[in-house]
């Protein structure tokens, strides 16, 4: 059985319903159509400035059900997490339990500009699901470079000769001295994995945090019926783990590939057609030490004593 | 209940007295006590609603807006530069026509650092849509913070609740504490026309920039937004007779004090306007026509009132506790723009005094009367009252007077 049969057994019901504003191919539309998909329609999805808001916002709102449209609040850059823990202490307020309520933002919203909120919303444990899409820059913008765009990809901001010089920040450990209830990683050409991971989220309380890689055919430069091949290969590579954390401490690896060629991922995004062998090396290195200091973590599941 | 509290206690009880469901406020001197005070009615369980401690200013409003748009009453306070990081939110709560009340603490910004009193914090925020309102002592703080709620959520649009740093802040008087009984006939419980879940969508057509067509729609809310002055107005006034029929006290947007057979009228706002009153006595004891006008409200602002009140005076003099470099004091240049056409321009002498918590005091005030009475023409643009440190010695400046 192929990844399609599975994932359209899984369910039939769809929430994207176009017109809408995504690219063809882009990466944030499937994770956001997999995870609706799980969550359901009891959501309030608080959107900051992205690829997404835009995409079912404009040129019509093309999130709904059966012709009820779902709740979507816009929010400035740097406030999802805020907003969506007001809204969830607003409704508990007033008895309602039921309702999801998720930010579903880009990385520039979680590991930059919103940084501050999402760490204080970690830490005030709010009862939220915050879902960081990550196309590793600036994609809605023009393909400027976050602190997510990995180490020696041009962007627009780092135009060529320059490259991105500094690595990419590793959003998951951070969030993982917060010691959130639960984390994990996803991307979408493991539509099984990102769904069962969002299923396992939306019965846990607390502050449940997602980082879904989400290739960019624009931004990364490759063609749009290649996003799951890329999305596939960044797993395949090690470069993007599969992986859960659930109160900070235990760590399980979801996949554990054979590695393939890092080359094989590099070569199909424009985006790192400037890099030499020796560039290459150097972020295999670094591929294989934060793979190591994710499988000694794994091996150590240290007891929750709350 | 009579107590002795401070400026920040009286609007902490008046939180407490309407019942916000969700409070956010994140402390900064000289506004601390306010969140600290409310945190303690949660703790000693008389406070029901749920206070939230959040990591910024920014967050502090983003967490209400979040609460309001889910349909509940919320409160939050801060000042300075609390609320400057608060911008972005300022703009988006009014845009959202959330009816979320806020006290802000006067204080100026920094560089250099300062954390006494100025108005320019909120001043600097007036284009954001909020409705502002300046208060002159305890009692008024309490009482406006309610009247506040009634109004924003009559007509959809966020409050600012001003009192001065310092001079108000950690001031304690004599305040009466209404019974909770009396608040709830007043401020009956929040009823939202729409929120979310369910109507998230209608939501975003009154915030949207998306909607199309983009450029019209967004004119068009902001028209609706800028066309409810007069309702705003109205409902001022209302909510402040109701005010008065149940608990004997009230407060016009514009007062006037002494004013009928006036010739020179003072007109300020914020804690000097009592020493005013006390210097407009004295002067009138000693034969002098003066008179005061006390602004209230500034946004929205109350043009033609003002222009009724100061239709006849043949002079008007504006205490500023603020400065806009390269202009003059704001309220200043609002008033002059009030009355522009009217004829009443040249007559109206702008005095910058007490910024970053300098004392206005009685002398300052009379000291101003007298400079107005004694001239022929505005011809400053600005007059600056008390201004004591003169390292540099500079020179005479027509345009800029020091007195």
């Amino acid at each position: 059985m192929n990844m399609t049969e599975k994932t359209l057994r899984y369910n039939d019901i769809e929430y994207i319903v176009p017109p809408h504003g995504f690219c063809p191919g882009c990466g944030v539309a499937l994770a956001l159509r997999y995870f609706l998909k799980v969550v359901g329609e009891k959501v309030i999805l608080v959107m900051p400035p992205g690829c997404a808001s835009p995409a079912v916002l404009f040129p019509q709102r093309s999130l709904a059900r059966d012709g009820r449209l779902l709740d979507i609040v816009a929010c400035p850059f740097g406030s999802a997490a805020t907003f969506a823990g007001g809204i969830k202490t607003a409704l508990a307020a007033k008895g309602d339990v039921d309702t999801q309520v998720i930010a579903w933002a880009g990385d520039g919203a979680t590991f930059d500009i919103g940084f501050s909120a999402v760490s204080a919303a970690a830490e005030r444990n709010e009862d939220i699901i915050y879902v960081c899409y990550d196309n590793e820059a600036y994609m809605n913008t023009g393909s400027q470079r976050s602190s997510a765009t990995p180490w020696g990809a041009k962007t627009s901001t780092n135009p060529p000769p320059a490259k991105k010089d500094e690595a990419k920040k590793d959003i998951m450990w951070i969030m993982m001295a917060h010691e959130p209830p639960y984390e994990a990683t996803a991307t979408i050409a493991y539509p099984d994995d990102l769904m069962a991971k969002a299923k396992k989220a939306k019965g846990i309380k607390g502050f449940r945090f997602f980082h879904i890689l989400t290739p960019c055919v624009p931004g990364w430069g490759y063609r749009p019926e290649l996003t799951v091949k890329v999305s596939k290969l960044a797993v395949q590579t090690r470069l993007f783990p599969l992986y859960e954390i659930e109160n900070g401490t235990k760590v399980t690896i979801n996949k554990n590939p054979k590695p393939k060629d890092l080359k094989e991922f590099i070569e199909l995004q424009a985006r790192f057609r400037h890099l030499t062998s020796d560039d290459i090396h150097l972020l295999e290195s670094g591929i294989n030490r934060r793979w190591a200091k994710l499988s000694h973590m794994a091996e150590f599941e240290l007891p929750w004593t709350g | 209940m009579i107590k002795v509290i401070t400026g920040n206690e009286a609007a902490a009880y008046a939180a407490l007295l309407a019942k916000p469901e969700v409070v956010c406020a994140y402390p900064i001197t000289p506004q601390s006590r306010i969140p600290e005070q409310i945190a303690e009615f949660c703790a000693q369980g008389i406070m029901h609603g749920k206070f939230v401690n959040v990591e910024s200013e920014m967050a502090a409003l983003g967490y209400v807006i979040g609460a309001s748009l889910a349909g509940v009453r919320v409160f939050t306070a801060t000042s300075s530069q609390g609320l400057a990081w608060m911008h972005e939110g300022l703009h988006w709560a009014a845009g959202a026509r959330l009816p979320i009340v806020m006290v802000n603490v006067n204080r100026p910004l920094g560089a250099p650092w300062n954390l006494t009193c100025d108005q320019i914090d909120s001043l600097s925020q007036r284009d954001t849509g909020w409705m502002q309102f300046y208060c002159e002592s305890n009692q008024e703080i309490l009482d406006t913070v309610i009247q506040a709620y009634k109004i924003s959520e009559s007509i959809c649009i966020p409050s600012m609740i001003c009192l001065d740093g310092v001079y108000l802040s950690y001031l304690s008087e004599t305040v009466d504490i209404p019974e909770q009984k009396q608040v709830d006939v007043y401020l009956p419980a929040y009823k939202p026309g729409y929120r979310i879940p369910g109507g998230g969508w209608k939501l975003y057509d009154l915030s949207s920039s998306f909607s199309e067509p983009i450029a019209s729609d967004f004119m068009r809310d902001r028209y609706q937004l800028h066309k409810l002055e007069n309702r705003c107005l109205n409902q001022v006034i209302e909510c402040n007779k109701e005010f008065y029929a149940i608990f004997g006290r009230g407060y016009p947007p514009v007062e006037e004090y002494c004013c009928e057979d006036a010739d020179v009228v003072v007109v300020i706002s914020g804690s000097a306007v009592g020493t005013c009153r006390y210097v407009v006595d004295a002067m009138r004891e000693k034969g002098h026509k003066v008179g005061l006008v006390k602004i209230k409200m500034f946004r929205p602002f109350p043009r033609a009132l003002l222009r009724k009140i100061l239709a006849n005076k043949e002079k008007v003099l504006v205490i500023d506790r603020d400065i806009s470099p390269g202009q003059g004091g704001i309220f200043c240049q609002e008033i002059r723009w009030a009355l522009s056409g009217t004829g009443q321009g040249r007559r109206i002498y702008g005095f910058v005094s007490g910024l970053g918590g300098a004392d206005i005091t009685t002398e300052l005030i009379e000291k101003a009367f007298r400079f107005t009475m004694n001239s022929d023409e505005p011809i400053h643009d600005v007059i600056w009252l008390g201004l004591s440190r003169d390292r540099d010695e500079d020179e005479y400046d027509r345009k800029n007077i020091k007195i």
